[in-house]
């Protein structure tokens, strides 16, 4: 299994990343409970023995669901290492990140560069203000009362010593300052503030404008709000987790904003790195890690379907709901589009229009006789027989010439030009059934519960000894799922010695399941439950072996590039 | 939030009146009867393609203004018309980039006419934006629901 992942050489730097987030998460629980630190471990790696299986299938991918908290270790150790390494604190160092998509070792380069420029593009000014004041001023008495700076020239503008640690001290405004946006007259220095740019604003207006950005606009990086100025407004203002901050003079966004100011730092994260993907489910907020799927060229040979904590499967290439392996991302995408764009188009054709037997223009008959002449070439035919007017004489209004040859030969033609409709039609009928049958599994589900219980009622049989009806119909849903993307798998292979093969595996699959379907459909009765629980576990165990091959023989065939589509397929180009 | 609205455009409706302080040259205020929305006479002062041509702009201000932009329009009617300018379409809505994503608390009424005078006053070249036609079809007559592109700030 293990080979075709390392396969992955041109995983750039996200395979790095993976590593250093796998080991960090380690590392994290290690620290978090630092007695006991042996038996820590110990219980540690059995777990991951647990968890990983022992023998992975050809057909399965390693990944591992994170909770939210993870993910925020996870940024946590990055922006920490990356504190460290560029020398600048911890909320720089996020918002440095964020800037540069989380992408660690391009920003690291361009910081080595020109760290300033970094810093500026980014909007972090943790450099003293441009304008200097008289000195550097001693911080404003923190009376509340109004400290006029009459000395500076900048009355409008603010002072305060910059210290990128400290807390920022409220800026000083004139009395008689009123907020250039709402035109409110606060009390200094109660209900102003000013980001490093030292473009004052009442705090009022700076909540609203806070938390209007991040509820309705959904921003995790904002700037000030002055025209044109660039400076972001630091995670730790948002979140209200200034040092030392002044009750007074400070923004305090309440919790539900600052909740989901976090869950966007969270999904802009999970949305950076593409060894993490969200759980599509709606409500769930597991993260999936898959380092194996995580370029576009391995999902060329992969089917990455994964299993989020609370039981969602999904696929971790496409983030389709569901299951649909064995066919890989691009080519299920492509099938899945087709079956939206045509198949009802193509139902529908197929049964209300015949083509002109001469230019095979399609043909809707809305009314009138027979006697068809077709718009585009004129050719006069018989709706019934398809067979040409002139030799219909006078039998005007019935058609009575099935047999003749003419209308036969016109007939064959027609059926050979509509064979890729009916082609189509072909598997996309029974994709459809098994999707139906998957729809109904809930009612199947109950169905055996049901039955279940008779047997239990009627027999010698007990609860546990019950559970096979269960697992059969687990099996068959599977199978079911299995078989569904198989059709769609065999309308795109070209014909091939493989493909029949590949339609072997299928048919000896469908059989199977049909069969156990039949099985679990029978009635109960005393006499024969014992033996019909013995066919139906053994049928149970068979069908699960067909999967198994199925999803085998698919995987490896990707793997070896056995597979030839019979349509030009460019999926890795985007 | 309301309030904030408000006492702010009592504000500027008393500088663009000339009560407080004076309007900026070329434009005049046409009506304000209610904080909702006002309408402005512009003029493009100095040379340009616009010389002696008169233009009206209407505002409209939500509740969460000036915190959220406000809408501006070129005023059509049998009076005005809209500009002819890369920027305009033919239905009056303007495509600039302070009026979306550039938009800041801090702007106000006047300098948002002052914004749309220069952009005026240094177009090149009297001509529709590409695709007008089509796009005065389907727009929408509420120009916050239009995705603009900022893609030239030549002009």
């Amino acid at each position: 299994m293990s080979d075709y992942m390392s396969e992955e050489s041109d995983g750039e730097y996200y395979y790095d990343d993976d590593e250093v987030m796998g080991s960090d998460r380690a590392e994290d629980e290690d620290t978090e409970e630092s007695e006991g630190e042996e038996a820590d471990y110990g219980s540690m790696e059995m777990s991951v023995t647990a968890l990983s299986k022992p023998k992975k299938k050809v057909y399965e991918v390693d990944y591992e669901c994170l909770a939210t908290s993870d993910i925020d270790k996870s940024m946590a150790k990055e922006a920490e290492l990356l504190c460290s390494m560029l020398g600048v604190d911890i909320s720089t160092s996020y918002q440095l990140l964020r800037f540069m998509n989380w992408n660690k070792e391009k920003l690291i380069d361009k910081f080595m560069e020109d760290p300033d420029a970094v810093k500026e593009k980014a909007g972090i000014a943790d450099t003293p203000p441009k304008f200097t004041l008289p000195s550097v001023a001693p911080p404003p008495a923190p009376a509340p009362a109004p400290v006029a700076s009459s000395s500076s020239s900048n009355s409008r503008r603010t002072t305060r010593s910059s210290n990128k640690t400290a807390a920022p001290p409220p800026p000083v405004v004139d009395e008689g300052w009123s907020c250039p946006i709402c035109c409110c007259e606060p009390e200094p220095p109660t209900g102003v503030m000013a980001l490093e740019c030292n473009h004052a604003f009442c705090t009022d207006c700076w909540q609203t404008y806070l938390t209007g950005k991040i509820r309705e606009e959904g921003e995790h990086s904002i700037r000030c709000m002055e025209s044109g100025c660039n400076d972001l407004v630091s995670d730790t203002v948002i979140l209200g987790t200034v040092p030392d901050a002044p009750k007074e003079g400070s923004v305090v966004l309440d919790d539900e904003t600052k909740d989901k100011f976090k869950e966007l730092l969270v999904r802009f994260f999970v949305q950076c790195n593409s060894a993490l993907r969200f759980c599509p489910a709606p409500g769930c907020d597991y993260t999936v890690q898959c380092a194996a799927a995580s370029t576009k060229s391995s999902l060329e040979t992969t089917v990455p379907t994964v299993r989020c904590t609370n039981g969602h499967s999904f696929c971790f290439g496409c983030g389709e709901e569901g299951d649909h392996r064995p066919l890989i991302c691009t080519i299920a995408k492509l099938w899945l589009k087709k079956c939206q764009d045509d198949s009802e188009t193509a139902n529908w054709i197929k049964t209300n229009t015949k083509e002109c037997p001469k230019c095979h223009s399609t043909i809707e008959k809305n009314g009138g006789c027979n006697h068809m002449t077709c718009k585009k070439c004129k050719n006069e035919f018989c709706w019934v027989c398809m067979g040409p007017w002139s030799e219909h004489g006078n039998a005007w209004y019935s058609c009575n010439r099935y047999e003749e040859k003419e209308g036969v030969d016109a007939r064959d033609a027609q059926s050979k030009s509509r064979a890729s409709l009916e082609r189509y039609l072909h598997y996309y009928n029974r994709w459809a059934n098994h999707e139906q049958s998957a729809r109904l599994s809930l009612d199947l589900y109950a169905k055996t519960e049901k039955k279940m219980q008779e047997m239990q009622e009627t027999s010698e049989l007990t609860w546990i000894q019950v559970q096979f009806a269960k697992k059969a119909v687990d099996e068959v849903i599977k199978c079911r799922m299995t078989l569904k993307w198989t059709y769609a798998m065999g309308y795109y292979l070209e014909k091939s010695n493989q493909k029949e093969l590949f339609e072997d595996n299928q048919r000896d699959l469908e059989k199977a399941v049909e069969a156990l379907s039949e099985l679990l459909e029978r009635p109960i009765e005393p006499e024969t439950v014992a033996s019909l629980r013995q066919q139906i576990t053994d049928k149970t165990v068979y069908v699960l072996k067909r999967n198994e091959v199925m999803l085998e023989d698919t995987a490896n065939g990707f793997l070896e590039g056995r597979w030839a589509w019979n349509t030009s397929i460019s999926p890795f180009i985007e | 939030m309301a309030m904030m609205s408000t006492k702010r455009l009592q504000k500027e409706l008393a500088e663009l009146n000339g009560v407080k302080g004076t309007p900026p040259t070329g434009i005049s205020l046409l009506s304000a009867d209610n904080l909702a929305s006002w309408r402005l006479e512009l003029q493009v002062l100095g040379e340009s393609l616009y010389q002696g041509e008169t233009f009206a702009v209407e505002f409209r201000f939500g509740s969460r203004y000036p915190i959220e932009s406000p809408a501006v329009v070129f005023v059509v009617n049998d009076k005005y018309k809209a500009p002819v300018h890369p920027h305009v379409y033919s239905n009056g809505l303007i495509c600039a980039s302070i009026l979306g994503n550039e938009w800041s608390p801090v702007l106000s009424v006047s300098a948002v006419c002052l914004t749309l005078q220069s952009m005026l006053a240094s177009c090149k070249e009297k001509k529709l934006p590409d695709g007008n036609d089509a796009f005065v079809k389907t727009a929408p007559l509420d120009p916050k629901k239009v995705r603009f592109v900022y893609d030239d700030d030549t002009v």
